[in-house]
């Protein structure tokens, strides 16, 4: 990671726990190590951060992420790499559709009571990381800061 | 929301996988297309999915997939003759069937690449 780097978080359905803290624990490491972060959602993963993050103290740019698909295949933008968080196969498709149509790196966050068999759906190229993980973020946190260094 | 959900839609399935998607796609179409990930249709959807995307013609609809975060794939159909007469143009048929001419062509290729390891 460069400082100035644009990184993009792309976050996956709200249900499971672990992706909220990890978003804003990861936001605020790429922030601290220089990067420019852009935080992509649905509409419904958007109002929970911003709710948790109500100042916009951790997190500073967001974007929907359909819209955010748009722009990028429209070449309005694009950034240099991009966390993709996912704990199904509608996760895993969004970030091969990321993988696809972006130049980022890609790191694929996964986690989720099925993350071992979700991390085995992903065939782009990709950083993976893994936590089976789900109301506890610790084991989350742990291997990020691996990746982190 | 895309404009996609607010046309009439016929849903064949729904809170699948991605890969059964394709495959009901493949398995149920007059002609099958594929297209990479943010093709763009109807104006303003952008295609999600893992490479190469399955898009399907049969009669005048256009069956395609269409990928919720929370929800997984569903497979929808839309009439929609001017999509499917773009797909044609832009010629992203794959022959399904091994007597088809790209089919050939590859089979052409591999062996053409055996010979030439042979050497």
């Amino acid at each position: 990671m460069k400082s100035g780097d644009r990184a993009l978080l792309m976050m996956g359905c709200p249900e499971v726990p672990v992706q909220m803290a990890a978003a804003i624990y990861l936001s605020l490491r790429l922030e601290k190590a220089g990067a420019d972060v852009t935080v992509a959602g649905t509409d419904a993963a958007l109002k929970l951060l911003k709710m948790t993050d109500p100042e916009g103290h951790y997190i500073k740019n967001t974007i929907e992420l359909d819209r955010c698909i748009a722009d990028i295949v429209e070449k309005k933008t694009d950034y240099d790499c991009c966390f993709a968080f996912m704990h199904n196969d509608a996760g895993v498709t969004y970030a091969a559709t990321m993988s696809a149509i972006s130049g980022a790196r890609m790191y694929a966050v996964i986690f989720g009571r099925n993350a071992e068999a979700v991390a085995e759906l992903v065939d782009f190229p990709a950083e993976k990381i893994v936590a089976k993980a789900v109301h506890n973020p610790i084991p989350l946190k742990n291997k990020i800061d691996r990746v982190m260094g | 929301m895309s404009c996609v959900e607010e046309m009439k839609y016929n849903l064949y399935l729904e809170r699948t996988s991605f890969k059964e998607a394709r495959k009901y796609i493949e398995e149920n179409s007059d002609e099958v297309f594929y297209v990479s990930p943010g093709y763009k249709i109807f104006g303003d959807y952008y295609l999600i999915g893992v490479p190469p995307i399955a898009m399907g013609a049969r009669g005048k609809e256009l069956v395609f997939t269409y990928v919720k975060p929370c929800h997984g794939t569903f497979v929808m159909g839309i009439e929609a003759e001017e999509e499917i007469r773009r797909l044609r143009e832009e010629d992203l048929k794959r022959p399904k069937d091994k007597s088809d001419k790209i089919s050939q062509t590859a089979v052409t290729s591999a062996a053409s690449y055996r010979e030439l390891w042979k050497k």
